[in-house]
């Protein structure tokens, strides 16, 4: 099922939590709504999911307005981030509570509902373990039944709030990956809130990066990583450094020198250049380069992160080098980001 | 350097756990003063009543229950037990929801209110109803006229009741509702279910140890409760007189054993009421410790 947010905003008490937000989801399409907290993220799963109604704008499943449907009517799996399981039922009676309280004709027989159960807790993994009760399982369990539950009303969508949040980082990898496969197996358009980037990056299709009650940037994690279109991208993504810089000639400059940057396109005056520590080349002489005093150097994994202190203003910035490096030993170092983007300031 | 601060924790400990364990006949003491205090303030009492009760042997206890007059007051108490208990239940139900699901102005002022009657001398509680219906109470010419009477009969009594024991079950279940919050009902939602089918297969079951507990003790405090029925009852023997009332009655004309043998009956219900509860202490312990508000 197709999911269309249009011109969606909400207000919680006149604050606005967020702002003419747009999106389309795909049929089929696993995508990550990324953010720190207060970005807003939950609120829209939770509008996607009608536990909210939007203050203004419109959702489409598929074709069909559902901005004014009641979350029963919308047919949506929610997985909720304290997996919100019924305490005082079993693992199979969880799973067939959707179906349980269906009406009429709707309502499986019984032993159906059983039969469904089962089947889904075969799917996640936990068979024999119908009889138990939540209190009665691991943390990743729980997550598993409360994912199968959502599963057993074949949900047009499956919304995930935070699903690995509660969970330590063994087990969060390990079912990271089993989401995937589940999703590659049956297929539904499933949306899930993180503010893990790891997480967001390496399980979905498409990331949305959300701030302060905005989309960001929409795009795969090539996209979101290669090319950030925004500062906040740029340092809520991966690592980043920064540096104020200016534009003249379509050359960038950092105080009275120019650093070999191009910017041909950029408009001229003052900018923030933005880089990946470890994308940077290294220079040995410098005509035309960033070159900055050592104020640290540490050790982190297989590589060494030197912290440069530039110019007369000393401002800071971090750069990756190769442990072996023999820059790493001299108390000057001369790079050339390889690959940059500059943001004017505003 | 978290390594030697565990290290040192761990004695530290020790030391701490035998500093707060009291030497000896400090324990002894504290023990003894405790059982002395139970001992004189509710065993004794207890002993007393059933004592006094059967001092004129089984057939005058037996006899003095089978009174017309103490039937009367019996079934007048269950009546109203029957009637405020119920009502308490759905109001109280009501209030915990209000106030543990949704925001709204004025909640502050509300979850004071519910307080109310636990603040309020219960003397008190039943003189608004005598200044609100009685002859020359607010409503009470209206009354008058149309026929109905609430003060001196058993409609001012269910209302006092009602009015005292309001906060039992609202109490119970207004923490264990906050604890809980909204996330299994809106799970119930988002799989299909209506308001009703959450309420009954989710909230119930979560919050049913709690109610029970309050209806417990509503129920003991609307079978026992004094003052303010005294004010608006009237005291018509075989008419408005419930077991209390009609224990201080009899009492009151030296007949010991026909008040001592119907305080006996509420002697009862206490430790009846007692004994469930403990055993449903003991069944869902950690469930209902978690629901205790005092």
């Amino acid at each position: 099922m197709e999911v269309r947010v249009v011109n969606v905003r909400k207000e919680f008490e006149r604050f606005p939590a967020l702002h003419d937000v747009s999106l389309d989801i795909k049929s089929g399409e696993l995508i990550a709504l990324l953010g720190p907290s207060g970005s807003g993220k939950t609120t829209l799963l939770r509008l996607i999911a009608g536990l909210e109604r939007p203050t203004k704008g419109a959702i489409f499943f598929g074709e069909e307005d559902a901005s004014q449907k009641s979350i029963q009517e919308r047919n949506v799996g929610f997985v909720f981030q304290h997996y919100a399981l019924f305490r005082h039922m079993t693992v199979a009676d969880n799973i067939g509570f959707g179906l349980k309280v269906r009406h009429g004709a709707a309502r499986p027989r019984a032993q159906e509902i059983r039969r469904r159960a089962l089947e889904l807790l075969d799917l996640v993994q936990l068979s024999g373990l119908e009889k138990r009760y939540p209190a009665q399982l691991s943390g990743g369990q729980r997550q598993r039944v409360a994912l199968a539950r959502a599963m057993a009303i074949e949900p047009k969508v499956l919304l995930l709030d935070e699903p690995f949040g509660a969970l330590d980082a063994q087990v969060r990898r390990e079912l990271r990956r089993w989401l995937r496969e589940i999703h590659d197996r049956t297929g539904h358009t499933t949306v899930f809130v993180t503010h893990d980037q790891e997480e967001a990056l390496e399980l979905a299709d498409r990331v949305v990066v959300m701030s302060q009650g905005r989309i960001e940037q929409v795009g795969t994690a090539d996209d979101i990583y290669d090319t950030p279109n925004s500062p906040f991208v740029y340092s809520f993504i991966g690592e980043s450094s920064s540096l104020p810089v200016k534009v003249e000639n379509g050359e960038v400059w950092i105080a009275d020198r120019p650093i070999g940057l191009e910017a041909p396109h950029a408009p001229t005056g003052e900018a923030v250049l933005y880089f990946r520590p470890h994308d940077v080349d290294l220079l040995d002489g410098c005509s035309g380069c960033i070159a900055g005093t050592v104020a640290a150097s540490r050790r982190v994994a297989g590589t060494r992160r030197v912290e440069l202190e530039i110019g007369g203003e000393r401002q800071r910035v971090e750069i990756e080098l190769p442990i072996d490096h023999p820059a790493a030993q001299k108390s000057r170092v001369a790079f050339r980001p390889r690959r940059w983007k500059l943001f004017p300031t505003a | 350097m978290a390594d030697p601060e565990i290290k040192s924790y761990e004695p530290h400990h020790e030391s701490q756990s035998a500093a707060v364990t009291e030497s000896r006949p400090v324990r002894i003491t504290l023990t003894t003063v405790t059982l002395v205090f139970l001992g004189i303030f509710l065993l004794l009492p207890l002993i007393i009543v059933f004592k006094e009760a059967f001092a004129k042997g089984v057939g005058a206890y037996f006899q003095s229950l089978g009174d017309a007059d103490t039937r009367s007051a019996i079934r007048l108490t269950l009546l109203v037990a029957a009637i405020s208990v119920p009502l308490n239940l759905v109001f109280g139900l009501s209030a915990a929801w209000a106030i543990a699901k949704f925001e709204f102005k004025g909640k502050a002022f509300l979850t004071t209110l519910i307080d109310l009657p636990f603040s309020v001398s219960p003397v008190i509680s039943g003189l608004v109803y005598v200044l609100l219906f009685g002859a020359q109470g607010l409503l009470g010419e209206w009354l008058n006229a149309h026929g109905i009477q609430i003060l001196f009969a058993v409609p001012g009594i269910v209302l006092a009741t009602v009015f005292v024991t309001f906060p039992f079950v609202a109490r119970e279940l207004i923490p264990l509702m906050q604890e809980q919050g909204n996330g299994d009902e809106e799970a119930a939602l988002s799989l299909g279910a209506n308001g009703w089918q959450a309420f009954w297969y989710v909230t119930l079951p979560n919050i049913k140890w709690g109610l029970l507990y309050g209806v417990l003790l509503c129920n003991a405090r609307a079978m026992g409760e004094f003052g303010a029925v005294s004010v608006v009852s009237g005291h018509i023997r075989g008419l408005t007189n419930t077991m209390p009332l009609h224990v201080e009655i009899l009492y009151n004309e030296y007949n010991a054993v026909g008040a001592f043998a119907v305080a006996s009956l509420l002697a009862g219900l206490a430790l009846v009421t007692l004994v469930l509860k403990t055993l449903l202490e003991m069944r869902y312990g950690p469930e209902i410790a978690a629901t205790r508000g005092h």
